[in-house]
């Protein structure tokens, strides 16, 4: 069996930065896998521009974020392996993997991040009644045909789901020639960033049509038309609103989830509610010297903060391949989703690993403003502050100071949650 | 002539809905904005709105069919689709590399077509 030090999964921006920043901490021998023909993950076919604005100061594209952190790894003479599948990983960090020229590898790896990324929701989730013809797509998928490979996926499309990849979609769709009808949302307010709406959908006079759904498919075998239904409080079609809609193309931008097959078969402990594993601090997941990073552990949606975490990952990687970091430390602290949080990255804290460039990472659970963002030990709270405006579909992070670090000291349990400030108002569904 | 128009701000993730009022293409008043910011947002919205544009074009010899652009500079809005047309009647060739200059002063906006992406030739 191969030897390796180090075992990236997944050559996007998530293992790119893992893969470089354990080099700069001394990693020599380290592997990425990586399964489509190049490296970059899905950032190749984000030809749009507004990544980088963190990381570099500026706005690039999705194939240019991608690159900068290519020729990094090219630079530093980083091995990888394109086209090549990774089937099984086992508890002692064992990989077994497939490609054409190889056929079957094993490799043990002393360190694996995990770096898989995340796939998007399909039709299936939805469980919308009716035919199963040609032309209803994922966002993602008709992305990857527009931009990489060249092919219009149809003339007459609507977009279910507004979150930015749907928002992205029908601006993309219709500079290249397609009339896009309409966007569906279900829920009364979208997921995507507000400037995608403007630039996306005002822009091109594209409605969006919050709570509404599409309830049925319809021709058989190309799509003709769905029908549309708006929904009642309880998210439940409203029969009597019910329209038909001619269309040929239906994009599906429902949501992502990550990609966790490989973590669930190796016995990885698993968060419900990110669908990601549980980490800690190290971002290191249940099993010793398995790491993960970016949408893989949960979904983000600014890259930049996929590259802050991965790189924590890596450094980690890289400390405890070199025998700095040892599991054998005093209980974590544990993060708690509070009042209004959906969920917090990482899970648990070990006090004395904490790094400088640790954050708190989270969701919230609805639309506030004018809240207060509250991060506590029982009453001593580390971290107060006011917030205009929060959101679901806009991760939130809190970087931990060192003066955080000395006040968790002895607590066992750290939670973030939202306090209504004396004027708050929760804007709450209408 | 007196016009009003509703616009969400995009600078920061607020998003302030604001109501801006313009006479003969000047702005006059702007309402609802929570900062200074959204004043400027709303002139640059009202007398001159500008977006940078980014798409594709198809590329010969290349070891993908596809490459990735952009302008370098934000184009006026009313020229995206003149824009797309231009863009998609040019011919190109692998290799190309990020930042190569496709077409020079697209319709004389002053902003050049870069590729952002590398496409080697086909081996």
């Amino acid at each position: 069996m191969e030897q390796r030090e180090l075992v990236i999964i997944g050559g996007g921006p998530a293992g790119l930065a893992a893969a470089v920043e354990a080099y700069d901490q001394g990693i020599r021998d380290i592997l990425i896998i990586e399964r489509d023909s190049e490296l970059g993950g899905i950032l190749q076919q984000c030809i749009h521009n507004g990544f980088g604005l963190h990381i570099f100061g500026e706005e690039l594209t999705g194939p240019e974020y991608a690159w900068r952190f290519i020729e990094e790894v090219k630079e530093r003479g980083i091995d990888y392996k394109l086209n090549t599948m990774v089937l099984d990983i086992s508890e002692k960090r064992e990989v077994l993997a497939v490609n054409e020229e190889d056929g079957l590898l094993e490799i043990e790896a002393k360190a694996l991040v995990l770096a898989m990324g995340c796939r998007e929701r399909t039709r299936g989730a939805l469980n919308i009644p009716g035919m199963r013809p040609a032309g209803i797509y994922t966002a993602g998928a008709a992305q990857r045909f527009v931009n990489m490979e060249g092919y219009l996926p149809g003339k007459k499309v609507v977009i279910l789901g507004s979150g930015d990849i749907g928002l992205i979609m029908a601006r993309r769709m219709t500079l290249e020639g397609a009339k896009v009808e309409m966007v569906c949302e279900l829920l009364p307010y979208s997921g995507g960033l507000t400037r995608n709406i403007v630039q996306c959908l005002e822009d091109f006079d594209i409605p969006l049509k919050l709570e509404h759904t599409v309830t049925q498919i319809h021709g058989k075998d190309r799509l003709e038309g769905i029908t549309i239904a708006q929904v009642d409080a309880h998210r439940k079609p409203i029969k009597s609103t019910e329209c038909f809609v001619e269309c040929d193309t239906l994009l599906l931008s429902v949501g992502l989830i990550p990609e966790n097959e490989l973590s669930r078969e190796a016995g990885i402990n698993m968060d419900h509610i990110t669908s990601g594993p549980v980490v800690n601090e190290s971002m290191e997941t249940s099993i010793e010297g398995v790491f993960a990073c970016g949408n893989v552990v949960h979904v983000h949606d600014l890259v930049d903060f996929v590259t802050d975490e991965s790189r924590v990952a890596g450094r980690c990687a890289a400390s405890y391949l070199r025998g700095k970091h040892s599991s054998e430390q005093e209980d974590p602290i544990v993060t708690k989703a509070g009042e209004g949080i959906r969920y917090v990255i990482p899970h648990h804290i070990r006090h004395q690993l904490l790094q400088k460039e640790n954050k708190l990472f989270f969701r919230v659970l609805d639309i506030y403003s004018d809240v207060k963002l509250v991060v506590r030990c029982d009453d001593q709270i580390l971290y107060s502050k006011k917030k205009r405006k929060l959101a679901p579909g806009e991760m939130e992070s809190i970087p931990i100071t060192d003066q955080m670090i000395v006040n968790m000291e002895g607590y066992s349990e750290v939670t973030v949650e939202i306090q209504q400030s004396g004027l708050g108002v929760r804007e709450c569904k209408k | 002539m007196q016009e009003v128009r509703e616009m969400v701000c995009i600078v920061c993730p607020v998003g302030c809905h604001m109501k801006v009022t313009s006479n003969e293409g000047q702005v006059t008043k702007v309402e609802g904005n929570s900062c200074k910011r959204g004043i400027g947002y709303a002139e640059a919205e009202c007398t001159h709105p500008t977006r940078t544009l980014t798409t594709t074009m198809r590329i010969k010899n290349g070891e993908v069919p596809m490459i990735s652009v952009k302008t370098d500079e934000p184009v006026p809005k009313s020229l995206l689709m003149a824009c797309m047309e231009a863009i998609n009647k040019a011919k190109i060739q692998a290799p190309i590399h990020v930042g190569d200059k496709i077409i020079e002063n697209i319709l004389d906006t002053g902003s050049n077509i870069v590729a952002t992406r590398n496409c080697e030739r086909k081996a």
